[in-house]
């Protein structure tokens, strides 16, 4: 066995397992900040597997976008809302957690017999492209998947939108949450300068 | 353009002369390159670090460091010996593992993004093809480690200071993220190496400078945003909030936040310096002086006067740079934080935006100047 493949066979199994044990952390854990910045490792490592199968465009892209904006964002989330509320205690608890888990596991055998029954052949690429992928995203992105790109795009002008009505609300009369007239005299207050001009 | 010092090579032969097969000699090639670049990135914080204190007595009248060697040049190391015998501590109610998780995920990213520095055709790491993107991608994990350490230390100052951390660098990658795309467009590659090269032309004239004026400001005023250098250094604010996300933190822990911000520094100021000085090329392009000496391109001499030129263009280009971040580090205030996103948001995404537009246009309307 040559070095390089020792290497990629140790690699793939710290990632492997980075990933296993990082994702029942993300569900498991008690402390949501603990999930957070745990859920930040595992897109890591994802970005790890994507460069071992020769992807490093998609890695890097895969830690810009989900590590660098989505996980930032989801931790900062929880960091700004600081809402100590007492969890109802929920009275079929028993029942629920049988039929989850007997969901779970039916989920699981199915992916397991896929597993199982399907072939999984890897024809090694022909000409395997390695640096050139960038270019043939990019190709990709503006012929084939033309589309697609296009309609994500109007997905995120959705969201932007949406965060803007949530972020303004004095566009609208009534609040969105409760459905009370908003007081505009507090959202004027609001909108002060920190600084009063002095003269 | 594939000439040039092969070190790599030539190390790989001469261990193979001892007759070790060529994998064993690549295994000991491979901690090198990175060891190097380790230690170029120590000694020039230590050497900014120097620089920013007399830097700033001057600026302020002072003499600055004396005693500790000629001129005080010994001082960063006093600063440095200093920090490491110090006693770590963890406060009592503080995030144990995330405390000492938070510095090491600031650090690590900015030591990761010195990979793609070229300091010459054939002296970096590794020229990987997507070269600045690769600085772009890592140098969005830092926030998290500052946030982490902002979380870990129980103390409201570090949180406050931790979340400005991560709004500031969100805000400011996005404009940063596209004045590079602006060059990264005129050169067709993302690779440092192919953006030198496209600059490496007519001398000084074909620096990119001269055709992203304005992509050179919106990048270097988003490198000190992303720095946390002073006109936005709202996350360690001293006056507002202690220290910031720094405040709980002691010894090798906050030392590590010290070399992270200088490393940071000096890897801003040397991509400044790759996507819009020319990174290694010196302002007359070498094969006119070999030409005016009469050499081949490829002699040995020539070759290690280009390469000695070239590191020495590159870190000078790079401390200038540097000089100027200290200059303005001791002469400009803080700006608030409302301004800070205002600068972000509303004046530098229209204007690199508007810039990438330009950019494209004039590429297709000139493909000679701009790079078809």
């Amino acid at each position: 066995m040559s070095i390089a493949i020792t290497t990629q066979i140790i690699c793939f199994t710290v990632l492997s397992l980075v990933i296993l044990i990082g994702a029942l952390g993300v569900v498991l854990l008690e402390s949501i900040v603990y999930s957070a910045f745990l859920l930040g490792g595992v897109f890591m490592s994802v970005a790890g597997l994507y460069l071992l199968l020769n992807a490093s465009f998609v890695a890097a892209a895969q830690v810009l976008v989900y590590v660098g904006a989505v996980n930032v964002l989801i931790i900062f989330a929880i960091m700004l809302v600081n809402k100590k509320e007492d969890l109802k205690p929920i009275n079929d608890i028993k029942s629920r957690r049988i039929i989850s888990t007997s969901i779970c596991i039916t989920l699981l055998s199915l992916l397991i017999r896929v597993d199982l029954t399907n072939a999984w052949s890897l024809s090694s690429p022909q000409n395997a492209i390695g640096e050139e992928s960038t270019i043939r995203i990019g190709e990709h992105l503006f012929s084939d998947y033309l589309l697609p790109f296009e309609v994500a795009s109007v997905l995120l002008l959705m969201a932007m939108i949406g965060a803007i009505v949530l972020a303004r609300r004095d566009v609208m009369s009534k609040d969105i949450s409760t459905g009370l007239p908003v007081d505009q005299e507090l959202i004027e207050k609001s909108s002060e300068p920190l600084l009063t001009n002095k003269n | 353009m594939e000439y040039g010092l092969d070190l790599e090579y030539s190390f790989n032969e001469f261990l193979k002369g001892f007759g070790l097969s060529s994998e064993i000699a690549h295994i000991i090639w491979l901690p090198l390159p990175m060891l190097l670049v380790l230690v170029a990135a120590v000694v020039g914080v230590l050497v900014t670090v120097w620089l920013e204190r007399k830097i700033s007595a001057a600026a302020q009248q002072r003499i600055g460091p004396e005693y500790a060697g000629a001129l005080g040049v010994l001082q960063p190391i006093a600063d440095g010996l200093k920090l490491l015998v110090k006693e770590d501590i963890i406060p009592d109610k503080a995030d144990g593992i995330l405390f000492t998780a938070g510095p090491i995920l600031v650090l690590v990213p900015v030591i990761l993004s010195w990979l793609i520095v070229p300091f010459g055709q054939n002296l970096l790491i590794s020229n990987v093809g997507i070269g600045i993107f690769l600085w772009i991608a890592l140098s969005s994990i830092q926030p998290i480690g500052l946030l982490m350490s902002g979380y870990a230390s129980n103390n409201k100052y570090s949180l406050l200071g931790g979340l400005r951390a991560a709004a500031q660098s969100i805000s400011y990658e996005i404009p940063l993220a596209l004045s590079v795309l602006a060059v990264v467009l005129m050169t067709n590659s993302l690779s440092t190496i192919d953006i030198v090269n496209q600059q490496s032309g007519a001398g000084i004239l074909s620096w990119n400078i001269w055709r992203q004026p304005v992509g050179f400001i919106v990048f270097w005023i988003c490198a000190l945003a992303e720095c946390e250098r002073l006109p936005f250094d709202l996350p360690e604010a001293e006056e507002e909030l202690v220290a910031g996300y720094q405040t709980e933190y002691a010894g090798m822990k906050f030392a590590l936040f010290y070399l992270g911000s200088y490393i940071n520094l000096i890897l801003s100021a040397l991509l400044v310096s790759i996507l819009y000085l020319g990174g290694w090329g010196f302002p007359i392009p070498v094969e006119i002086i070999s030409k005016f000496l009469n050499l081949p391109i490829n002699a040995p001499f020539i070759q290690v006067f280009t390469a000695s030129i070239g590191i020495v263009m590159t870190v000078l280009k790079a401390y200038l740079l540097v000089f100027i971040a200290i200059l303005l580090r001791w002469t400009t205030p803080r700006v608030r934080i409302d301004q800070l996103l205002d600068l972000g948001w509303k004046f530098l995404l229209p204007i690199s935006l508007a810039n990438l537009l330009i950019t494209a246009g004039l590429k297709l309307a000139f493909p000679q100047f701009f790079g078809g």
